[in-house]
């Protein structure tokens, strides 16, 4: 296809419940950067009753919908959704197939990768196309201290999960887009593990990847009372609070408070670390923050290499008084205004 | 419960990571300077392989694609308790990637023949793919789950699966034979007893090379893999590093005067 003709882009458009995740979205909007040469940008949406989601998809930049609406696709099995993809990347050749790094697409694309015997490349963190229209796909290794770039010259589609946050989805606005039902066709029977339960829970107060402000903190904050400490500080600054792998693990935040390779990637206009030693793992997730101040109270704390702003100090002694500050000068704004 | 396979990879031990260096003409990394362990999510994966021969019998056999050096890692997980040991190690299996390593476990797992469940890590701490366990189902006509933090097990012989999913959870119940990828919640790794490190040294490891599984070679290794390495670069977060100096008090002075420049109040 990169010969003349247009390049056709897949995206795989996630959805539990009807609610679509927003890393499709995402996808969305580096599909048509990448298509902005000549290509298509086509968002490939199995469930049931879903419908509704194409127009959602158009608008942030799907020049079609194929959609595959059958019950037995209403909750996502990997059976039925790795026999239908596989299928439908038979019957019609993209270029290019991207999913989200989602717990689902971890586990679907491989094995669609697997059954069209096409190379996949995992934990995407930049897309880009070479001189000859090939895929360049950057990949985060070692904890993400490593990355590398790795093509799929030869097999077709080129496939990549990559990571929620790490593109950008378009502004939705009115477009034109088709809408095609492809048929379904499955087996009736040898579907793999019946899903019998699915539990989830919305997540509370700000999502950390929209937030201008992050206040992230690590082991070193110590315990649930000193916890709060952050919670006051991330919301007086009108932002989110992030965390480590170890205070989920306290159960101090929760799972999707976590930033980092295997959490969130996060590009606020100021981070601020506090009792974060700054493994790679993390670093990896906050190193796109336009402003970065580290607080930690030793002087080797290895977040340090990666902050704009250092404190060494013991983060008891500076974030009392810093939120005692904070909420003077916003009084202060409050009575001038 | 006949047999149950688990799969266990070497990989760079972590501790030693900030040594690693790259080798500007092959575009490799240097890892040879770096000691190997066995992937802390493996030891997850054999643990579950171990608490279901408790229960239900049947034999553990570990299987790695590694080269000959890494029978010592498979000892501790024989050490752990697994009966056996299959090392897949042929110079052709060199560079593959995910599909072609799956295509040489698929292969390992054919020879031993036999099981009712595949258990992996999740993810290696190395590659960090998480690719494996969906590509070597596959291969093998097998379902697969991933991300699972809970098993049980019914009467008739029924697994349930309990795994993590966005903000939560969901299950599914399953009819083995299954490859079951897990994550750490899902149990504590056993603690190693002396007599088990002694009990090894007497046990099995075969090591196989592709004159056994007799592997199309154009399908494996650097040249049989559809993914290519383009570029590799060690990535260093620099930053301005500014350290504010002065008693607490002051400390709190300046990053108030950052935090309002950066204009976030």
């Amino acid at each position: 296809m990169e010969k003349g003709g247009q390049m056709e882009i897949w995206v795989f458009a996630e959805q539990r419940g009807g609610e679509l995740h927003k890393v499709s979205l995402e996808l969305l909007g580096k599909a048509k950067e990448l298509a902005s040469k000549g290509g298509r940008v086509t968002a490939v949406l199995p469930g049931h009753d879903v419908k509704a989601i194409s127009r959602s998809l158009i608008n942030h930049g799907a020049d079609r919908v194929l959609l595959a609406d059958d019950p037995r696709l209403g909750i996502y099995r990997i059976i039925p959704y790795s026999l239908l993809l596989g299928g439908m990347i038979q019957d019609h050749r993209p270029d290019i197939f991207l999913m989200g790094a989602t717990a689902m697409g971890v586990e679907l694309a491989p094995r669609v990768a697997a059954k069209v015997k096409t190379g996949l490349s995992a934990h995407c963190i930049d897309l880009s196309l070479d001189s000859q229209g090939r895929l360049l796909q950057v990949v985060p290794g070692w904890g993400g201290g490593v990355v590398a770039t790795v093509s799929c010259p030869e097999h077709r589609p080129q496939m990549a999960t990559v990571m929620p946050g790490a593109m950008k989805a378009l502004p939705p606005k009115e477009r034109e887009g088709e809408i095609f039902e492809v048929a379904v066709e499955l087996p009736d029977e040898n579907l793999g593990p019946e899903v019998i339960e699915i539990t989830q829970e919305k997540p509370q107060g700000l999502p950390l990847e929209k937030a201008e402000v992050v206040v992230a903190g690590g082991w070193g904050i110590g315990s649930r009372e000193n916890w709060q400490l952050i919670q006051e500080l991330a919301s007086l600054l009108g932002g989110a609070v992030g965390a480590t792998r170890p205070p989920v693990d306290e159960g101090w935040a929760l799972e999707g408070q976590m930033i980092g390779q295997s959490g969130k990637t996060i590009r606020p206009r100021l981070y601020i670390g506090i009792g974060i030693s700054g493994v790679m793992h993390h670093v990896v997730g906050m190193e796109g923050s336009d402003h970065i101040i580290a607080i930690n109270s030793d002087p080797n704390a290895e977040i340090f290499e990666t902050a704009d702003v250092i404190v060494v100090e013991d983060f008891k002694k500076i974030i009392p008084p810093l939120i005692r500050e904070i909420k003077n000068r916003l009084k202060k704004q409050g009575s001038s205004d | 419960m006949k047999r149950i396979i688990v799969c266990v990879k070497p990989v760079p031990d972590p501790k030693h990571w900030g040594r690693v260096s790259m080798d500007p003409d092959t575009m490799t990394l240097r890892r040879e300077v770096i000691p190997s362990i066995v992937n802390p999510l493996d030891k997850h994966a054999i643990e579950a392989g171990l608490s279901v021969r408790d229960s239900f019998g049947g034999e553990v056999v570990l299987l790695s694609m590694a080269p000959p050096s890494a029978q010592p890692l498979l000892r501790e997980g024989l050490a752990m308790g697994a009966d056996r040991a299959v090392l897949l190690s042929d110079p052709v299996f060199a560079g593959s990637d995910t599909l072609a390593t799956s295509l040489i476990l698929a292969a390992g797992c054919r020879y031993i023949g036999d099981f009712d469940l595949i258990f992996l890590g999740n993810m290696s701490i190395d590659g960090s793919t998480a690719q494996v366990c969906s590509q070597l189902a596959e291969l093998l006509g097998l379902p697969n789950v991933m991300h699972v933090t809970g098993l049980s097990w019914t009467n008739e012989g029924k697994v349930i699966i309990t795994r993590k999913i966005e903000n939560g959870f969901s299950k599914l119940v399953g009819i083995p034979p299954l490859v079951l990828s897990v994550r750490k919640e899902l149990n504590k790794p056993r603690y190693v007893p002396f007599t088990g490190i002694l009990a090894a040294e007497s046990k099995e490891i075969r090591v196989l090379s592709n004159n056994d599984l007799k592997i199309d070679p154009s399908q494996i290794g650097l040249a049989g893999s559809p993914t290519k390495m383009a570029g590799l670069e060690i990535r260093r977060f620099e930053r301005k590093r500014e350290r504010l100096e002065g008693s607490p008090e002051e400390i709190v002075r300046k990053l108030m005067d950052k935090i309002y420049q950066i204009g976030v109040i």
